[in-house]
């Protein structure tokens, strides 16, 4: 099977000269037989070509993007198919060929570049090491070759970057490190398991954009693979959608954003929030199952809104419903067209009257000594929800635990609804403490693993004498409804849930406090986009269902745009820009947020 | 135990052979200690022939009493006192340690550096100091000692381990809450330090047996005319080459139980390992 691609911007060449073949690829499970961590994997790349493999949380995408290195995680095996490298079976090859291959021919690039980078090794040693070791140049010429490959990648090639550690180098910096390292042997096949993940937008934007060029300059084969669609949108040339461990659609990235066909595909995208204009965000209902837990015929009938009963029955094979783009799906075609400005509603009106129950005033914050937030100062109406945007250092976070109790050196005023807010919890009235509900970042260490979920919820209610007992597990029920969760999950503990179930205890616990302002640092920015997705659409509900105010921190700028009425803009601890959300993002005044803007992926 | 009640739990118990041998060999020596008295052929301080002879099954002692009825005899005290010393050093390390982890900044600071100094000292110094004082030691001196002694060690493993826990956002939602530091301690805290806790409560259970051994090898014992098996072995040494089991029976029960409690500790260790949560 081999598809030819309509993207006339990659030279069309044979597939297999010097690209890459997955033919049938079936991985399984040593520990239980018959069961597939991915199946049915058929996927090209052609030199030069970047192709995105995208897919959520235990959809199998790093497994198929380790298996072009013959590699799987203990515990899973190859069970048949083939990796068509030069004429050759990688999988089939003995292992110091493969070894050979790996990293010469076909490199590796993981999502967390410092783990990759030996601390106690200076970056220009670590460069000429690792060409000594593949047998490039001479002992004379791998100096200016590491600076070579340094400047390839837009970093600085003196004396005194060389002589760094990886410690005294940026997130950013290491990993375009580790891009030049995997460069320098010129591999033909290169494997990317996101490699932006954690990075700021706009060191994200500067990483993608060299890979890109390196990609195109050279020749190289890559798989890039990632859960974030929007980065897709900007680097690849094909897309592949993985679910469950199948490719459910496979096409040029312009069909695939354009005219996505499968279900899955549609409701990612559905789910995913745009820089230009407000959506309503929606999820997808159910869990990604686990290997094993797989439903037969079609994997994705369950938590499909077209299906019929012969998606039941048998696996749908991926077929070509236009040249160069497949979809697994029976039904491709006949479920209408898809348009990107579905679900976009009205941009948050900025001349909305306001009521303002919390005020900032000249907020300074301090770690130690050390100043890290200067002079804050901005409002949250009621029933409002105010974004504060910046990326790591920020300083964003910092304010909202002061806003939450949660961190007790600062300076200036917090003032909720008259009142001047204490600085610790501790200090603060219970009225406060149940009016104003913090919700974490990491929905796997914000529930206490030893409780029940229902002693989770309930604790609130009983501390602030809403409810006991009874009444007090009747309303937890209700609650759990609320976010979308049954009663069955009272006597779980927290370890047999997911990440977005997780969170929307979280939620729960919140809202069992009946609170007037929720704090939400980052809540969704751990979970898959279908999850963020319902999330977002659950808080909005509440929103307008409560009257609840919220402070929402963030660094993802197109969320902003669906969720938030106001954003505050954030640099170095200070607010560089405020306003409406339409205002700021429309028409941005200052260089700091249209650099933002200018580098946060968009697919609209 | 106390982990013994939920049904995955017992079978991941069992399945555990290393936590399983130990708990046994610990169940059988705490049973022979606690019920032997009813099963000894003689009475503890009866003499029934001449010293040192191989008479009975394990043969007379230096005063002509039977070695196997006194090994009978002699183990209660010895188990009473080592399992509430421990206890006893549990408590006071773990609150000293949780404390410590909970409060942060110069209160730990302050806590631990006095604990530092509580560790220098040797365990088995500080008991021979008091004791040498008293004219006749009483078994709640001698369990305040053991006790006493094991708290700084323990408060340092538990501070360890309530320092992963501390700085965990569930804590800083029950504080958010404005829940009472005792409480967050208590429900928050506590039950996730289970594992690791039972493991080194395990292992001092096996220094208390030899602490209060080798006290009563050195003499310090409440009552020097009942039976103690680290008593045993100081009376006895003069005849080990020609009634060796007089000496060498206490010197086996007494290895045999720290073998025990040790697989055992080691055994809950290795379940936490692997993951229990």
């Amino acid at each position: 099977m081999t598809a030819a691609t309509e993207d006339p911007a990659t030279p069309t060449a044979t597939a297999g000269a010097g690209g890459i073949i997955i033919q049938d690829l079936r991985i399984g499970l040593t520990a239980r037989p018959g069961v597939d961590v991915v199946d049915d994997i058929d996927l090209v790349l052609k030199p030069g070509e970047v192709v995105g493999l995208v897919g959520e949380s235990g959809s199998g995408k790093t497994t198929v993007g380790t298996a072009l290195l013959g590699y799987t995680r203990a515990g899973a095996l190859f069970e048949h198919g083939k990796v068509l490298f030069r004429d050759s079976d990688v999988l089939a090859l003995p292992w110091q060929q493969v070894r050979k291959l790996r990293g010469e021919e076909i490199a590796y690039v993981p999502q967390d570049p410092a783990s990759a980078l030996n601390p106690s090794i200076r970056i220009g040693k670590q460069i000429v090491e690792l060409m000594e070791l593949r047998g490039l140049g001479t002992a004379e010429t791998r100096l200016k070759g590491a600076r070579d490959g340094l400047a390839e990648v837009g970093l600085p090639n003196d004396d005194e970057f060389l002589r760094r550690y990886s410690h005294q180098l940026s997130g950013g910096q290491v990993q375009r490190v580790a891009l030049a390292m995997a460069f320098l042997p010129k591999p033909k096949v290169l494997v990317l398991d996101e490699p932006t993940t954690g990075l700021d937008v706009t060191t994200q934007g500067m990483v993608l954009q060299t890979m890109g060029e390196l990609c195109r300059t050279h020749g190289v084969a890559a798989l890039y693979v990632t859960h974030d669609l929007a980065v897709i949108a900007n680097i690849a040339d094909r897309v592949a959608v993985m679910y469950a461990g199948q490719i459910a659609e496979l096409g040029a990235r312009q069909t695939i954003f354009a005219a996505p066909t499968h279900p899955y595909t549609r409701a990612l995208l559905d789910s995913i929030p745009h820089l230009s204009q407000a959506r309503a965000l929606s999820g997808i209902p159910g869990r990604t199952p686990a290997p094993g837990a797989r439903p037969h015929g079609c994997r994705f009938h369950d938590r499909c809104e077209y299906v019929v009963d012969a998606c039941k029955q048998d696996v749908p094979e991926l077929r070509e419903i236009a040249p160069g783009h497949q979809v697994r799906c029976i039904r491709a075609g006949e479920i209408g067209e898809w348009d990107i400005s579905r679900g976009a509603v009205p941009d948050a009106d900025p001349n909305k009257a306001r009521d303002v129950i919390l005020s900032l005033e000249d907020l300074g914050i301090f770690y130690g000594h050390k100043q890290v937030v200067f002079d804050v100062t901005f409002d949250v109406g009621k029933a409002e929800v105010v974004a504060l945007v910046g990326e790591s250092g920020s300083g964003k976070t910092t304010i909202s635990r002061c806003v939450g109790g949660l961190h007790k050196d600062w300076t200036g005023q917090i003032e909720f609804e008259g009142t001047q807010l204490g600085h610790g919890s501790r200090s603060r009235s219970a009225t406060d403490r149940k009016r104003i509900q913090y919700i974490f970042q990491n929905p796997y260490l914000a529930l206490n693993p030893r409780l029940t979920i229902e002693q989770i919820v309930k604790r609130p209610m009983e501390l602030f004498g809403l409810a006991s007992g009874n009444a007090a597990t009747e309303k937890v029920v209700e609650l759990l409804d609320q976010v979308a969760l049954g009663p069955a999950v009272l006597k779980y503990q927290a370890s047999r849930l997911s990440g977005g179930e997780r969170q929307r205890v979280a939620i729960a616990r919140a809202l069992a406090a009946e609170p007037d302002l929720l704090v939400c640092d980052e809540i969704t920015s751990a979970l898959d986009v279908s999850v963020q997705g319902s999330i977002v659409s659950l808080l909005e509900s509440l929103r307008l269902a409560r009257g609840i105010s919220m402070l929402f921190v963030t660094h993802n700028l197109a969320l902003v745009r669906s969720i938030a009425d106001r954003v505050q803009i954030l640099n170095a601890g200070r607010v560089v820009e405020a306003g409406s959300v339409v205002e700021v993002m429309d028409s941005p005044k200052e260089e700091y947020t249209k650099r933002l803007l200018a580098n946060s992926p968009r697919i609209d | 135990m106390s982990t013994t009640t939920e049904p995955s739990t017992l079978s991941k118990v069992t399945r555990q052979r290393r936590l399983m041998s130990g708990l046994v060999i610990t169940l059988l020596v705490t049973l022979m200690a606690l019920f032997g008295p009813l099963f000894a052929p003689y009475g503890e301080n009866e003499v029934v022939g001449p010293p040192f002879a191989k008479q009975g099954f394990l043969g007379t002692d230096y005063l002509g009493q039977d070695v196997w009825s006194r090994l009978l005899y002699g183990g209660q005290i010895v188990l009473v006192i080592a399992v509430l010393g421990t206890l006893l050093g549990m408590v006071v390390g773990i609150t000293i340690g949780v404390v410590a982890a909970y409060t942060g900044g110069w209160w730990d600071e302050v806590i631990m550096r006095l604990n530092d100094v509580a560790l220098a000292f040797p365990q088995i110094l500080l008991a021979l100091v008091v004791l040498t004082a008293v004219a006749q030691p009483k078994a709640w001196m001698i369990i305040l000692l053991v006790g006493i002694s094991h708290a700084p060690r323990v408060a340092r493993v538990a501070r360890g381990v309530a320092l992963g826990i501390v700085s965990r956002d569930f804590v800083y939602a029950a504080e958010a809450l404005g829940e009472k530091r005792s409480r967050v301690i208590l429900a928050e805290v506590l039950p996730n330090m289970n594992a690791p806790l039972l493991a080194e409560a395990g292992l001092r259970l096996t220094y208390s047996i030899g602490l209060v051994a080798a006290l009563g090898f050195l003499g310090f014992s409440p009552d020097p005319n009942a039976a103690n098996w680290g008593q045993m072995i100081n009376e006895n040494r003069l005849a080990l080459s020609t009634q060796p089991w007089a000496v060498l029976a206490p010197v086996l029960i007494i290895g045999l139980f720290t073998i025990g409690t040790n697989l055992m500790a080691d055994g809950i260790a290795q379940l936490a390992d692997r993951g229990d949560r």
